[in-house]
C-alpha cells in the first residue's frame, strides 16, 4: 500500500514547475517520491512533471533510478513516500491496472507484447470490445485495430501475428495499444535502443503525432542527440536524486552532462598504487558477427582495467567470448605471450582466466547448494583425490577464501540462498579466487549491493591487484571506474570508443565517449 | 545436526512410513516383523533402484520417461539370449543387460545434449521406440519360465546372509549412488546443473555432458533391473513393467526430489520408493481393494508436491527481493 507522507514543500515544487512552463497544470505529477529496497535507496525525494502535448526527457546514468520511476509510474512498484497526482488530484497506483485506468501507459525497452497473438488481439488484450453474451466481438476488434493502426501511420494488418513483425512495427503496435486505452501519459523507455536509423525517424514522426494529440510523453534515453531533437523539457536524475529539471531550450549539452555526472565524492576508493608488472594478457582484433568488432587491448600484472560504456555496448558479450562462452569470429588472445585458444569456460579457468558474471542470481550462485560447495564448484579437481571429493579439503578451501573476503555466515554448510546479496557476491568472488587465476574479469562487481559490501569489494579488488593479479572491471558506475581503474577502455555499440589513463580520464570525457558525442564537442 | 534432520523431508517421510506401519500393525501385528519387512523391501527393490536412476536425471532438470521400456527391452534381450545360449553365465548376462541399458540411456542423452530437444519429448519418443523393438525381436511372443535356464531364474532369489540377491542388489545400488552423488565431481555437477544451469556454465561445467551422463546412469540401472525383473517373475513379454515409469517418478517426487532440478537426496528417493512399496503391501493385508492403492499414491504425490511448494515459496520471496535490488 502506498504511504503518503505529505511534505510541505510538495506543493511548492508543483507551482514552481507550473510558473516555469507557463502552460498550466501538469497532467501527471510525481513529487517527493522515495523508494527503498533492502539495503539500497533507489530513489530519494525526486519529482517529475509531465505536461499535455509535451515531451519530457528523463536523463541519467545507468542506475540513476530511471527504471524505478517508470515502475512507480506504471503501478508495478509502490513508493515508500511522496505523492502522485493526475490532473491535480492525488491518486494511488496500487497495481498496474490502476495506473492504466488512470491513463498511464508504458512502451518498454523490450516490448511486452504476446508474440503468438495477432496484432488486433495484442492491441485490445484486457479490454477487447464485447458482443453478445460477453464474448469478444472479433469483427469490431479488427475494425478498431485497423483504425488505430492507420492513425499511427502503420501499414500492418490487424490479423498478422506479432511474431512476424519487425521491432519498429512492434513498437507501433505498442503505441496503438496505448492509444486504444485512451492514455493521457505515454512512457517510452529507451524506445530507440533497438531501432535502425530509418525506424528511428519514423518513431520521431510518431512522437510528434502523439504530441499533436495532446498526450504527455515521458521519453527516456541515453542519447543526447535524440533528446535535443525531440524533447521539450528535461529532468535529470543522479544516484536516485534530482539533479535538475527545466526547459530544453535553456540548456546546453555540457550542462546536462554536468548534471548527470557531477557529484560529491562521498565514497572513498581504496585505490592502491601498484607497480605494474609484465603484460599478462593481450587481445587483438576480437570480433563477433553481431555483438562487437575489432576489440583489442593488453593488460599488465597488477593493473585494474576498467571497461565503461552504456548498457548494451557489448562489454559483457565481449568478456563472455574471452571466457569461451561465445565464439569470436576473428581475433587472437595471448596469455603470457603464448597464443591461448579458449573454447569453453573450463579451458579458460585452466589457463588462469576467470569471469565473475554480472547477474549473480542467474549466472553466479547455485541456490540450493551450501556455501562451501558453491565455492569449490570450479575447483573440484583440486579438492578431489582419485576422482573422489574430499569434504575436508573442500571445507578448508572454502574457509580460507571466505575468511579472506570477510564473509559473515553462520556456517559454511548453510544454503547460499539464505545470504544477503552482498554476501552472495562475496561467495561468488571467493569461488573464483579459489581457482587461483592470473586474470579476473569482474562484470559489474557491485551492482545492486549495499554500500558497506561495495567498499569491501573495492578494497579487495585493490588487494588483488597489489598481489599481482590482472583485473578487468566492467562497470557502468562512473565513480567506481574513476576511483578504481588504472586505465579505462570505453566501448560504444560494439566498438572501441576511446582509451584513457589516469591522467586523461574524467567523468565528462568518459560519458562523451560512451554516448558518442566526443567528436561533436571536441 | 539433529534439529536439521527433524526439519528435513526425509524425517517427514520416515514419520509417514512409521504411521502407516503402526496403523497396519494394529490390524495385523506381524506386518512389521522382520521376515515381512524383508519381503516388502525385496518387493520394492526394483522400484528403489529405478528411483535412484531417475533421481540423478531429475536433479539435472531433465526427466526420463523411457526407464520402464528400457527395462523391458533389456529384460527381453537377456531372456532371448538365455533361451538360445542357456549355458551363458549370469554375470555375463548382467553385463549385457547393464551395457544395453546404458546404450539406450546414451541415446536419450545424446538427443538431449547435441540436438537440444526437451527431455520429456525425447524420452516419450524412445519410450515407444523401445517397446516397439521388443515386439520386433520377440515377434510379440512370450518367453516363459520353461525356456529360461535354472541359474537364470535362481540368481535374484539366491539367499545371502538372510536376504535374497535382489535385495542385496538394491542395497549395493543405494551405496553406489550415495558415493556418486556425494563424493564425486560428477555428482556435484548434477546438483549444479539442475540448481542453476547458467552458473554451472560459468564454473566450467559442461551442462550437456552432465545431463548425458545422468541419462547413461539411469539407463544402466534400467538395464540391470530388466534382467532382475524378467528373472524374478520368470517371464518376458512386450508389456512388462508397462507404465512403471510413472511409479518411479512418483517415488522421486514423494521423496522430495524437486522436478525443477537441483534438490534431492539418495535417502529421499529410497524412502519415497519404500513409502509406495509399503502402501502397496499393506492394503491387501488389511483387506482394502488394490484400487485404493492408486488413489493413495496419487494423494501422496499431491501432498508431497504441496509440501515442496510451500518450502520453496519461502525461497521465492528471497529471489524476488534480489530481482528488485538489481533493477
Amino acid at each position: 500500500m502506498l504511504v503518503n507522507t505529505k511534505q510541505p514543500e510538495t506543493s511548492g515544487t508543483q507551482s514552481d514547475a507550473d510558473t516555469q512552463s507557463g502552460l498550466g497544470r501538469a497532467v501527471l505529477s510525481l513529487s517527493g517520491i522515495s523508494k527503498e529496497f533492502p539495503g539500497v535507496k533507489a530513489l530519494n525525494n525526486v519529482s517529475l512533471n509531465l505536461y499535455a502535448g509535451q515531451v519530457t526527457a528523463l536523463i541519467g546514468e545507468n542506475g540513476a533510478g530511471k527504471s524505478t520511476i517508470v515502475k512507480i509510474l506504471t503501478g508495478i512498484y509502490q513508493p515508500n513516500g511522496g505523492t502522485i497526482s493526475v490532473n491535480g488530484a492525488e491518486i494511488n497506483f496500487p497495481n498496474a491496472h490502476a495506473a492504466s485506468a488512470a491513463g498511464v501507459t508504458a512502451i518498454h525497452q523490450e516490448t511486452v507484447l504476446f508474440d503468438d497473438l495477432t496484432v488486433a488481439e495484442n492491441i485490445f488484450i484486457g479490454h477487447a470490445p464485447r458482443g453478445r453474451f460477453g464474448l469478444i466481438d472479433t469483427v469490431r476488434m479488427r475494425a478498431d485495430a485497423e483504425a488505430l493502426l492507420t492513425r499511427v501511420g502503420a501499414d500492418i494488418s490487424p490479423t498478422a501475428r506479432l511474431r512476424d513483425l519487425g521491432i519498429a512495427n512492434k513498437h507501433l503496435v505498442a503505441i496503438s495499444r496505448a492509444l486504444s486505452i485512451d492514455a493521457q501519459v505515454v512512457v517510452m523507455d529507451e524506445p530507440t535502443a533497438a531501432l535502425s536509423h530509418k525506424e528511428i525517424g519514423e518513431l520521431y514522426a510518431l512522437v510528434e503525432r502523439l504530441k499533436a494529440e495532446g498526450k504527455a510523453i515521458l521519453f527516456i534515453s541515453h542519447k543526447f542527440d535524440e533528446v535535443f531533437r525531440i524533447a521539450d523539457r528535461y529532468t535529470v536524475f543522479r544516484d536516485g536524486e534530482m539533479a535538475g529539471e527545466g526547459i530544453m531550450q535553456d540548456v546546453k549539452e555540457d550542462d546536462l552532462i554536468q548534471m548527470m555526472v557531477g557529484r560529491t565524492v562521498d565514497q572513498i576508493f581504496p585505490k592502491i598504487d601498484v607497480e605494474l608488472g609484465e603484460t599478462v594478457l593481450t587481445v587483438a582484433g576480437y570480433s563477433h558477427p553481431t555483438e562487437f568488432e575489432d576489440i583489442g587491448f593488453s593488460l599488465k600484472k597488477g593493473e585494474i582495467l576498467g571497461f565503461y560504456g552504456l548498457v548494451g555496448a557489448g562489454r559483457s558479450e565481449f568478456m563472455q567470448s574471452l571466457f569461451g562462452i561465445t565464439k569470436p569470429s576473428k581475433g587472437a588472445m595471448r596469455i603470457d605471450g603464448e597464443i591461448a585458444i579458449v573454447r569453453s569456460p573450463a579451458e579458460a579457468i585452466e589457463k588462469g582466466l576467470v569471469y565473475v558474471p554480472e547477474d549473480r542470481g542467474k549466472q553466479g550462485a547455485v541456490i540450493g547448494l551450501p556455501i562451501f560447495q558453491n565455492i569449490t564448484l570450479p575447483s573440484l579437481d583440486k579438492t578431489s583425490r582419485k576422482g573422489f571429493l574430499q569434504l575436508a579439503e573442500e571445507f578448508k578451501l572454502a574457509r580460507e577464501y571466505t575468511e579472506r573476503l570477510d564473509l559473515r555466515a553462520a556456517a559454511l554448510d548453510q544454503d547460499i540462498g539464505n545470504l544477503s546479496g552482498g554476501n552472495q557476491q562475496k561467495v561468488v568472488i571467493a569461488k573464483w579466487l579459489a581457482t587461483q587465476p592470473r586474470v579476473i574479469i569482474l562484470d559489474e562487481p557491485t551492482k545492486g549491493i549495499d554500500i558497506g559490501s561495495k567498499a569491501a569489494v573495492h578494497e579487495f579488488m585493490g588487494e588483488l591487484a597489489s598481489n599481482g593479479l590482472a583485473v578487468i572491471m566492467v562497470s557502468s558506475e562512473l565513480p567506481e571506474i574513476l576511483g578504481m581503474a588504472d586505465r579505462v577502455i570505453v566501448m560504444r555499440e560494439g566498438r572501441l570508443a576511446g582509451e584513457f589513463d589516469r591522467d586523461t580520464m574524467s567523468a565528462e570525457a568518459l560519458v562523451r565517449a560512451a554516448a558518442g558525442i566526443g567528436e561533436v564537442a571536441a | 545436526m539433529i534439529t536439521q534432520f527433524i526439519k528435513s523431508r526425509e524425517a517427514l517421510l520416515l514419520l509417514a512410513i512409521a504411521i502407516v506401519i503402526a496403523l497396519v500393525s494394529t490390524r495385523f501385528p506381524d506386518f512389521a516383523a522382520p521376515a515381512n519387512a524383508a519381503n516388502i523391501f525385496n518387493d520394492t527393490s526394483i522400484l528403489i533402484m529405478l528411483a535412484l536412476g531417475q533421481m540423478v536425471v531429475i536433479l539435472t532438470r531433465c526427466i526420463d520417461l523411457s526407464v520402464a521400456s528400457n527395462l523391458a527391452l533389456s529384460g527381453m534381450v537377456v531372456a532371448l539370449i538365455n533361451s538360445i545360449v542357456p549355458g551363458l553365465p549370469v554375470p555375463i548376462l548382467l553385463i549385457i543387460a547393464i551395457s544395453l541399458g546404458m546404450i539406450m540411456g546414451a541415446c536419450n542423452g545424446i538427443l538431449v545434449w547435441k540436438l537440444d530437444i526437451p527431455p520429456i519429448v525425447v524420452t516419450l519418443g524412445t519410450l515407444t521406440i523401445f517397446r516397439g523393438i521388443i515386439f520386433l525381436i520377440s515377434n510379440g511372443e512370450w518367453i516363459n519360465a520353461h525356456e529360461m535356464s535354472a541359474s537364470f531364474k535362481a540368481f535374484p532369489r539366491f539367499e545371502l546372509l538372510g536376504l535374497p540377491v535382489l535385495s542385496w542388489m538394491a542395497v549395493l545400488t543405494v551405496i553406489v549412488f550415495a558415493i556418486i552423488v556425494i563424493r564425486t565431481p560428477l555428482g556435484r555437477a548434477f546438483y549444479a546443473v539442475g540448481g542453476n544451469p547458467h552458473a554451472a556454465v560459468y564454473t566450467g561445467i559442461d551442462v550437456g555432458f552432465t545431463r548425458f551422463m545422468a541419462f547413461v546412469i539411469a539407463g544402466g540401472v534400467s538395464g540391470l533391473c530388466g534382467y532382475l525383473w524378467v528373472s524374478r517373475y520368470a517371464v518376458a513379454y512386450v508389456d512388462i513393467a508397462g507404465g512403471f515409469e510413472l511409479e518411479v517418478i512418483a517415488a522421486c517426487v514423494i521423496g522430495g526430489i524437486s522436478i525443477a532440478g537441483g534438490i534431492g537426496s539418495v535417502g529421499g528417493a529410497v524412502l519415497g520408493a519404500l513409502f509406495l512399496g509399503i502402501i502397496k503391501n499393506a492394503l491387501p493385508v488389511i483387506n482394502i481393494s488394490p484400487f485404493w492403492q492408486l488413489a493413495i499414491s496419487g494423494s501422496a504425490i499431491i501432498i508431497a508436491v504441496a509440501v515442496n511448494a510451500r518450502s520453496e515459496s519461502k525461497k521465492g520471496r528471497v529471489i524476488l527481493k534480489k530481482a528488485e535490488q538489481t533493477t
